[in-house]
């Protein structure tokens, strides 16, 4: 309660004096723009997140659970590659995470925004729609961005994950992040459009988020899930994110235990990139300012 | 402020709204009223530019809602019927917030003064009560220093106490010349607030004015009522403008003089030495009264 006394002092002083500050009724003052706007919405989006316990604790205690319980469990090294299957799997609870926080975290809370009327507010305001999307993605990728380092001290710490100096792997992680993040933070808006009611959200989430760890090779060796799960799997983000992680962390001789024996970068950008575009169109075509028909 | 005309609004083959024709002028506060379901949301969110219409010609501040951008929309402030969102934030932390998505707000903490919220300022607004959530929700509306103010429903689900509070805050609004529509289906509330009413039902505006001359209410007939007990019981009455009826030693006079006839019976009654007219009551039909009989006389006129 401390910090939000202190953030919500200085946050409205701040707007406080710049509004107090203008003098008079100028004839047309500018409409605040687009970058403004969604720096604010980015702002707000953040300290809802903090201070929402349910948010804080699935994007980062469970996904920490989860790395050391599972490390705890499984030990050992893929059949002869050499690899520890903990750095294989840090790779992949990394790629997960961001999937989370993208996907499921935002559907949840585009559900909650149009339950609640935070949607319908804002769109009864002058602000710039797209300061909107601005803030939720820009919020993904900072809580996305500060889980990532989290798994990766850990993996560093715990299971001798070593933080990569080649600058095409450096630049890999930042394109696998980015895309990775604004793919399924898009996906996440668009599949939010199907949850009724914000209280049911989580389990409608959950179940495409939960298969798809279980065959994108995430807490298993993508090569030990069944064909036909593989190629469902491939269809989808989460299985390309992971394989580009690993492609970032793990050795390079590594890479002949990928599917097609390689790392397949050109593939996984262009697959992720895809579901950036599609995820795009999808918000386009099912987002709704307005809340599901309140007739009165 | 607003003009609307031939204003028809249908769902498929629902009609929402049959042709509603309002008018509401600078500085005023004007009342839509009417029972759940009549249509007073569906119009105020047209009003709003939420819905789009079926038909009818609209302009609020003179610009067709349906098209209204972002411009527009900095003059206008909506308070909407649902409460409750923004829980994790404080309200300095929301009234700030909002004031930036407009060109020249009013200071954040002039606002929330306004609203009576300035003991609150530093709490999460999960932890309001209703009432106190309810003036966050008109402190968002106020903060883009709006020309035009929609209240739907302010009052709905709060406390007496908190409902006064509500009320002098509209009042203060209008005191300071802004220009509001509310939406209520308390009559009193109208009555409380607003210059004028438009009764709407069905769809349909079915009586506009103001609140106190609603249905005719003004110039309705009163009844005066009196028994004739003791001396009185025996002496025919004087001659009385209106209908008198008798039942069970009480009268009932309906008229459009009640003064005149109490002057009439008190001069009387003291001519047989009675000096108070036991149990004399003047009633007028209450606003509920008429605002029932309106609706009820809509609906049988809708039936035949």
């Amino acid at each position: 309660m401390s910090t939000s006394t202190s953030t919500s002092t200085s946050t409205s002083t701040g707007a406080g004096a710049g509004a107090g500050a203008s003098p008079g009724p100028s004839p047309a003052a500018a409409m605040p723009g687009l970058l403004r706007t969604g720096v604010a919405r980015i702002g707000v989006e953040l300290k809802t997140f903090a201070r929402n316990r349910q948010a804080m604790f699935f994007t980062f205690s469970l996904p920490v659970l989860f790395l050391v319980l599972f490390g705890a469990i499984f030990h050992g090294e893929i059949k002869g590659s050499g690899v520890d299957f903990r750095q294989y799997f840090v790779a992949g609870m990394m790629a997960t995470g961001i999937f989370g926080t993208g996907f499921a975290n935002l559907a949840i809370r585009v559900a909650m925004d149009q339950d609640d009327g935070t949607l319908k507010r804002l769109a009864g305001t002058p602000m710039p729609k797209g300061a909107y999307f601005i803030g939720k993605l820009g919020s993904v990728v900072v809580a996305a961005a500060v889980q990532s380092a989290l798994m990766l001290t850990l993996g560093v710490a715990l299971y001798g994950l070593r933080v990569p100096t080649d600058p095409l792997r450096l630049l890999t992680f930042v394109w696998v992040f980015l895309l990775g993040v604004m793919g399924t933070s898009l996906l996440g808006i668009a599949y939010s459009r199907i949850i009724k009611k914000a209280r049911a959200a989580p389990a409608v989430v959950q179940p495409p988020y939960l298969v798809l760890q279980f065959i994108s090779g995430v807490f298993f060796y993508f090569g030990s899930i069944p064909g036909f799960l593989r190629t469902t799997a491939s269809l989808f983000p989460l299985k390309w994110m992971a394989q580009g992680l690993r492609s970032v962390f793990l050795p390079a001789a590594f890479a002949a235990r990928e599917p097609g024996g390689a790392w397949n970068r050109p593939l996984t950008a262009l697959i992720l990139g895809a579901w950036v575009v599609g995820g795009f169109a999808l918000v386009l075509l099912t987002f709704r300012w307005r809340g599901r028909s309140d007739e009165g | 402020m607003i003009e609307v005309r031939g204003l028809e609004k249908a769902y498929g083959k629902r009609v929402a709204l049959a042709g509603v024709d309002l008018t509401v002028e600078a500085g005023e506060v004007f009342a839509l009223l009417g029972p759940n379901g009549a249509g007073k949301t569906t119009t105020v969110e047209i009003l709003e530019g939420f819905r789009a219409r079926s038909r009818g010609d609209v302009k609020v501040l003179g610009v067709d809602p349906a098209r209204g951008d972002a411009a527009w929309r900095a003059r206008i402030g909506i308070v909407l019927q649902t409460t409750g969102a923004f829980e994790e934030l404080t309200v300095a932390e929301v009234v700030s917030h909002f004031a930036c998505f407009y060109p020249r707000p009013r200071p954040a903490d002039a606002v929330i003064e306004a609203v009576g919220l300035t003991a609150q300022r530093a709490v999460r607004s999960s932890e309001l009560s209703g009432g106190q959530k309810r003036r966050l929700d008109i402190a968002l509306g106020l903060v883009g220093d709006p020309e035009l103010l929609f209240l739907d429903e302010p009052t709905t689900g709060l406390d007496p106490v908190a409902r006064r509070q509500t009320w002098e805050l509209v009042r203060s609004l209008a005191a300071g010349g802004k220009t509001v529509l509310l939406t209520t289906h308390y009559l009193d509330e109208a009555e409380a607030l607003a210059d004028r009413a438009a009764v709407i039902a069905a769809g349909r505006v079915i009586a506009t004015g103001r609140p106190r001359e609603l249905g005719g209410r003004h110039d309705a007939e009163a009844e005066v009522r009196f028994r004739r007990a003791g001396a009185l019981a025996e002496p025919a009455l004087p001659e009385l403008a209106g209908a008198v009826t008798e039942a069970a030693g009480l009268c009932t006079i309906k008229t459009a003089q009640p003064t005149q006839t109490v002057a009439v019976l008190t001069a009387w009654a003291a001519s047989a030495g009675v000096a108070e007219l036991p149990e004399l009551t003047v009633m007028r039909p209450s606003l509920e009264q008429i605002y029932l009989d309106m609706i009820a006389d809509h609906d049988k006129a809708a039936q035949s």
